[in-house]
């Protein structure tokens, strides 16, 4: 049967968010690379099973190796300096941190010796994106193995100097070492003068988790001191010789069309340039002030869109919008026979779940700098989606991906709010009129406007249960949040899940946790009502319905840590639920305290993590941490508020995110299960902080919340 | 006009209206201070003006001309970081580190005016100042070592 959360695809595709996937067929010319990365070196690619089904070989005299078969590179300079080329992003998870530990680790070179270029189109190899979860589970083991690989060559390479065998070196600190002879050699210094391409085996032999002595450890951000003295260079602090800034002509609504517009008086005001071109209209101006009075100097019609719905009637737009489709990654998950469950239940409870829209917010709004020169654009932008973005590019201006750059600097956040390119296009379309570099930042405005959110929901839950616990049927319909998250892991003999997607009337995509954070607040809501209506404990509920070890392991962990059984203060409720997602268990415990005004306090949060063996335990728990405190939010006040297609709090007065006030005492236990692969962190973390909050003032109160956000003024009704 | 900006003099010539915020970033080139809502909600754009904490991005730059502005490149001396910023290493609190800059001032004029503030203080006087990431526990970390150094 069909697992909506085990389909092939490692992202939820959503409305409007991404255009189609680029196919590259296209060939890497080994001189190209070489020339790229200089004379007298080892690099190690990562080829995904490449050479085992094409029956090629590789080696120094091969040109020719298919993009599509490489994953990543590392190379080694003469001056035994390492380079790591992965088309992984930075943004603010600390993977350029865990990324180059891992190289560290196997390569048996100082951390400080690493540099990592990372998301450059032009240097790196196709990647899809950074999101899902992905880049420790799969570019993690590729880059360990090309370390290892390179390792492994060098030993053989000095093995082969100095006459022995390379079983009797050992690679330690950058060198190559003969304890017996007491013989030494750098890296750079053994492959002086060569240059060598060596494909990875699937054979190579990893240094195990348990051994691990940088990966696995605590080291600090890569680069941090360039973050706390304002050195670092986000894409909007960027500025390039006589570049100039551009604005773009907003609708005043969603949908609305363009009618008519007069540029006239804009075009006269010195030194702006002003683009028209179908319904795209925008300017550049020497400096952004200017821009913004060409861009009010401008007098367009403007046909808007009536019969929007707002934030107010949204649910039952998305279940009377519902689109019907059923089949492919939509179709019901369906075991035994639900019906008949319902029947056998002594106890049966249904109960209607809404999620509204909310934003990722990221701190650093859109923003890109783009140049063209002789015919090539290249494109500073904060994206997930380096390749995607050029992607993007080339089909926007009707080029190649060859004359197409996309660079990304460490950006400021994305939370999976940033896969798209619409900065990108806008600087790239004013500078090839303008002849010369724009950025364009978007406001804070525009990010709220035309961003994409995270999709609002209606979740229909029907349950049916036994006084021992057991429970009959498990009945489950999510209209429009999307598919992640929505299996149960709870043994249920009948069951009938599906998602319903449906005509969403905002731009709706990625955001941290995708859907399982809606899937699992309306599961563990209603996990916790049937425990109340057999009378039986929430957690001993769950553990008596569960086979999965590693989500019971988290459960047990967040309520001892947390003290499940301990005592209570009157007027406090105690509430869990847990969660797996993007191979991440979670389990989490709230603590909330009602006064007597009906206002909420969430008093502590206790998570426990495990998603395999931990890579650096500080960043992994900062994740962890960011995945709560994001969580809170939607939890408790997020929405975006909209009406006749435009939306009503597009500030950040207005729409509010949590901040120091808001955040509870928290305590994060990771469990470091050094015995199972690796997972990506961050995003499991955000999936179990709703439901256990709603929980708590379920058994605090009785009163049972259903809607995300459940506390947009901080009390009860 | 001339503003007075980590010790330096610069003349720029600018409507009096334009945000400091603008002219710090784009006229003369300390882009360290942020631009996060344009509305002085976030606090990504702190900078101190004679010692106090000022929303750069809704200051008409006529309004400090004159006074003493501190950014974040000023606190760095004769390559030695301030002590909060020593702190914030230490730490390694942030994550994308976007609202770095505003953190760290504010967190410099909260010590100066509070050398020992408790951690009720330290919430009171940086809730004007958003982390997107939610490093906020680190930060009140971070601090509360600043604090004791």
């Amino acid at each position: 049967m069909k697992n909506p959360d085990h389909l092939q695809h490692p992202f939820e595709p959503m409305t409007d968010e991404l255009p189609p996937e680029p196919g590259y067929h296209f060939i890497l010319d080994r001189r190209k690379f070489l020339a790229l990365t200089g004379g007298g070196l080892v690099v190690a690619f990562v080829l995904r099973d490449m050479l085992s089904f094409s029956g090629e070989t590789l080696s120094p005299g091969n040109s020719q190796v298919p993009v599509s078969g490489v994953g990543a590179w590392i190379h080694i300079s003469e001056d035994g300096k390492v380079t790591v080329y992965t088309g992984k992003v930075e943004v603010g998870q600390n993977i350029r941190t865990s990324l180059a530990q891992l190289v560290a680790e196997e390569l048996m070179v100082p951390l400080s010796s690493i540099t990592m270029i990372m998301g450059d189109t032009d240097l790196v190899p196709y990647d899809a994106g950074t999101f899902g979860s992905r880049t420790t589970p799969q570019m993690g083991p590729q880059l360990r193995k090309a370390a290892a690989t390179a390792r492994e060559a060098l030993l053989e390479m000095a093995a082969k100097n100095w006459n022995t065998t390379a079983g009797n070196l050992k690679a330690e600190n950058g060198m190559i070492v003969n304890a017996a002879t007491n013989k030494k050699i750098g890296y750079g210094e053994l492959t002086k003068g060569q240059q060598l391409l060596i494909p990875i085996s699937d054979n190579v032999q990893l240094i195990a988790t348990k051994d691990w002595k940088v990966a696995g450890k605590t080291v600090p951000k890569i680069n941090e001191r360039n973050f706390i003295t304002g050195k670092h260079q986000y894409v909007s602090d960027m500025k390039l010789p006589g570049m100039l800034y551009g604005k773009v002509l907003r609708a005043p609504s969603y949908g609305a069309k363009l009618l008519d517009a007069d540029v006239t008086k804009a075009s006269k005001i010195p030194g702006v340039v002003v683009v028209k071109d179908e319904n795209f209209i925008g300017v550049a101006a020497p400096d952004v002030k200017t821009a913004i009075k060409a861009l009010e100097a401008i007098d367009a019609k403007w046909e808007e869109n009536k019969g929007h719905p707002s934030n107010e009637n949204i649910f039952d737009y998305l279940v009377k919008n519902a689109r019907g489709e059923s089949g492919g990654r939509n179709a019901d998950d369906t075991k035994g026979n639900v019906e008949q469950g319902l029947t056998e239940a002594e106890f049966k409870h249904s109960k209607t779940y809404n999620i509204h829209y909310i934003a990722h917010v990221p701190l650093e709004p859109r923003a890109a700098v783009a140049e063209w020169i002789d015919g090539k654009l290249t494109v500073w932008t904060g994206t997930q989606r380096p390749f995607g973005v050029q992607q993007e590019l080339a089909d926007v201006f009707k080029m190649s991906k060859e004359k197409v750059r996309v660079i990304m600097p460490d950006t400021g956040s994305g939370y999976g709010g940033k896969h798209s390119g619409e900065a990108a296009i806008e600087a790239a379309r004013l500078s090839k009129e303008a002849k010369k570099p724009v950025k364009l930042v978007w406001t804070r405005e525009e990010e709220f406007t035309w961003a994409y959110f995270r999709p609002g929901g209606v979740i229909d839950v029907s349950a049916g249960v036994k006084k021992d616990g057991t429970i009959t049927a498990w009945k489950f319909n999510n209209y429009n949040s999307g598919g992640a998250g929505l299996a149960t892991p709870y043994k249920i003999g009948n069951q009938k899940i599906a998602h319903l997607p449906s005509n969403t009337p905002l731009k709706q995509g990625s955001y941290r946790g995708l859907a399982a954070t809606a899937n699992v607040f309306a599961r563990e809501s209603h996990m916790t009502d049937l425990a109340r209506l057999i009378k039986m404990d929430q957690l001993e509920f769950r553990l008596k319905n569960l086979e999965d070890d590693r989500l019971i392991a988290v459960l047990q962990a967040a309520a001892k840590s947390f003290g499940w059984n301990g005592p209570k203060t009157q007027g406090h409720g105690f509430g869990i639920a847990g969660g797996f997602e993007k191979g991440g268990y979670v389990g989490c415990c709230a603590e909330v305290m009602i006064n007597g005004d009906k206002e909420v306090k969430v008093v502590r949060i206790t998570q426990a993590f495990d998603c395999g063996a931990i890579v650096n335990p500080h960043h992994l728990e900062q994740q962890a941490m960011g995945s709560i405190i994001q969580g809170l939010g939607g939890a408790l006040f997020e929405t975006v508020q909209f009406a006749n297609g435009k939306i009503l709090n597009s500030g950040l007065s207005s729409y509010r995110v949590p901040r120091f006030s808001d955040i509870p005492k928290i305590e994060i236990v990771l469990i470091d299960r050094k015995d199972i692969p690796s997972a990506g962190a961050g995003e499991a973390c955000i999936v179990g902080v709703a439901p256990a909050i709603r929980n708590a003032i379920v058994d605090a109160t009785g009163i049972t919340l259903n809607t995300l956000p459940m506390l947009p003024n901080g009390a009860l009704a | 006009m001339v503003l007075s900006i980590n010790g330096d003099k610069h003349e720029v010539t600018v409507d009096p209206d334009v945000e400091l915020l603008i002219v710090l970033r784009d006229y003369i080139g300390l882009t360290g201070t942020k631009y996060g809502c344009g509305e002085g909600a976030c606090g990504a754009c702190t900078v101190l003006v004679n010692g106090n904490i000022t929303r750069s991005c809704i200051t008409p730059v006529n309004s400090v001309a004159g006074k003493e502005i501190t950014t974040i490149e000023g606190l760095e001396k004769n390559g030695e970081l301030h002590a909060v910023q020593e702190a914030f290493l230490a730490t390694d609190a942030f994550q994308c580190s976007y609202c770095a800059s505003g953190m760290i001032m504010a967190a410099v004029a909260l010590l100066k005016h509070n050398p020992s503030p408790s951690e009720n203080a330290i919430v009171n006087a940086m809730n004007t100042n958003i982390c997107r990431c939610g490093t906020y526990p680190y930060i009140v970390k971070a601090i509360q070592l600043a604090a004791k150094s």
